[in-house]
């Protein structure tokens, strides 16, 4: 309870996970993880494939157990719920990476009896809407595409009127447009007072959506940062380059500008072929991975 | 507040029913394979048993029973399995529902599916097979706790059971040889006492054997009691047989119930 009144909705020291493989061996698939997220913003797990992300939120979302470290969710421990799993459970929404079960019922069908399920679920007609399945609303579930597949397990993923909502990849093999559609919604949650946690590989989702940004490599979280500030890429220098001699010339500055001028007067007008490039996120974000 | 955990579980029974009736292959198997057997079996066996009972009389009663651990038993632990590889109760483990809530759907589905079935059984082999319908209202409300009683049992076992396949390709394979062979050495097929002594113990020991004595006991005449192996319908003994079932399954379904496969 201390930490909610502190505003912090998800607290995680020291997360410890090994599975065993009979092929491989041990493999720490969570390394020591120390996380805080705070009520009320969008927090992003950003990692390639296999760096821990879902393991991390599965043991958040009460499925997996932990072999060592200290895991608070609303206050609670998800592997020590006993008689409070219901108002736990009632208290937060799951969306998994991939499901494909009820196929034969459709969206509202699903939507309204999974309203059933909570103590103050919010009204299906409205998240159905909301979720932008209005017009599917009567459609069998195995006829939907991909993307709104994905937006059905959102609507399920909320309609209890969860305070935290976990996402677990949400976006992965939508079209553009349905991405940015779906962004719009997961913003729309937060401003409405919800807590998201996501995971994603894609950067630019995280760049997009989230308020504070957690890199997670090899089972280890190496930095935790606004998108703006990550990787210092808001005091990165600046890579100037220019062809000299029939040589391409490099330097790296903080003022780029004031370097251009001191080039030009040396060449008395245009430099050949000069460029001024600041690292995109991209760059900084592949160089922590260490796939640069 | 807090939902009703049986209210949840017979809205589970609604939509499990729906889910049901939208899969054609299920409704072909559950209720249409039945009479198919009732009536491939009534063409051949055209003799009769005794005076005026005819073996359709016999055999109803063994399919009857059969259709109870078919519907539940056999259903439930082929399709939980396959339930747990599409996800459908990892989504439900992640939702405040009761594990009671989703036994009570699926017992709502067997007893519901079940009624219609006997209904077609007896329907057909009324009409086609002149099968005698239970004379008394005793006959008729012991066939109704049957009925539930067996439902309620056959579902619980199912549901214990399902921890058993790893996944929903092999379920059938584990699961149907059990089915099939208590069918032969529970008299579902051939006449009980006519089997060997130690097939007939082995058969007690499970609920087919008692279900399908006690189906007899509501299709036969009154005096074929005596051509029972204990002389007697056993109606007190067929009860707690299968409480007993029913309260070990429970037991075993609510330790080993798995949402996921880890």
């Amino acid at each position: 309870m201390v930490n909610e009144l502190a505003g912090v909705a998800i607290s995680v020291r020291g997360l410890r996970k090994t599975y065993t493989s009979k092929a491989n061996g041990p493999k720490n698939a969570v390394a020591g993880i120390d996380l805080d997220v705070k009520a009320g913003e969008i927090f992003a797990i950003l990692g390639p494939n296999g760096a821990g992300k879902t393991t991390t939120v599965e043991i958040l979302e009460g499925y997996r157990d932990r072999d060592g470290g200290e895991v608070k969710v609303l206050g609670q421990d998800p592997a020590k719920l006993g008689n409070n799993n219901w108002s736990w459970r009632n208290r937060i929404g799951i969306v998994l990476q991939s499901t494909n079960d009820s196929q034969d019922l459709s969206v509202s069908e699903t939507v309204n009896h999974f309203a059933n399920y909570y103590s103050n679920p919010r009204d299906p007609e409205a998240v159905i809407h909301e979720v932008g399945l209005a017009d599917k609303a009567k459609a069998r579930i195995q006829t939907l595409s991909g993307g709104q597949r994905r937006r059905l397990d959102v609507a399920l993923g909320i309609i209890g009127n969860p305070e935290i909502l976990f996402l677990d990849e949400p976006t992965t093999g939508f079209d553009p447009e349905a991405r940015r559609a779906f962004w719009d919604l997961i913003r729309k949650l937060r401003d409405e007072g919800t807590t998201i946690l996501l995971t994603t590989h894609y950067l630019d989702e995280a760049e997009a959506l989230a308020d504070r940004v957690a890199v997670i490599v090899d089972g280890k979280i190496i930095e935790v940062s606004t998108p703006e500030n990550l990787g210092g890429r808001n005091t990165a220098k600046a890579r100037i380059s220019w062809l000299e001699n029939g040589v391409k010339q490099e330097l790296e500055s903080d003022f780029p500008a004031a370097e251009v001028a001191k080039l030009s007067s040396r060449f008395g007008g245009e430099v050949p072929e000069l460029t001024v490039i600041r690292p995109s996120l991209e760059d900084i974000y592949l160089k922590m991975i260490g796939q640069a | 507040m807090k939902p009703n955990i049986i209210k949840v579980g017979f809205l589970r029974g609604g939509l499990e029913i729906k889910q049901f009736m939208r899969q054609r292959e299920s409704v072909v198997f559950t209720l249409l394979f039945p009479v198919m057997l009732l009536f491939i079996f009534g063409s051949v066996f055209k003799g009769d048993l005794a005076p005026e009972v005819t073996f359709t009389q016999y055999f109803v009663a063994g399919m009857i029973a059969s259709g109870l651990v078919n519907t539940g038993f056999q259903q439930l632990a082929i399709m939980i399995p396959i339930e747990r590889d599409f996800g459908t109760l990892k989504r439900l483990r992640g939702t405040p529902v009761s594990p009671i809530s989703y036994f009570i759907g699926k017992a709502v589905l067997v007893f519901v599916a079940m009624i219609v079935q006997v209904g077609a059984l007896m329907g057909f082999g009324a009409a086609l097979f002149g099968l005698d319908l239970p004379n008394t209202t005793e006959r008729w409300l012991r066939f109704a706790w049957l009925i539930l009683l067996g439902s309620i049992c056959s579902t619980i076992l199912g549901i214990a059971f399902s921890a058993i396949p790893k996944n929903g390709r092999g379920a059938s394979a584990v699961v149907s040889p059990i089915v099939i062979i208590l069918q032969f050495f529970s008299g579902v097929f051939f006449v009980f006492s006519t089997l060997p002594q130690w097939m007939q113990q082995f058969a007690a020991l499970f609920p087919l054997k008692w279900l399908t004595q006690g189906m007899r006991s509501v299709f036969l005449p009154e005096s074929f009691a005596t051509q029972e192996v204990a002389k007697s319908w056993e109606i007190p003994q067929i009860a707690i047989v299968l409480l007993i079932w029913t309260v070990v399954g429970t037991i075993l379904a609510l330790k080993t119930f798995k949402w996921s496969d880890k």
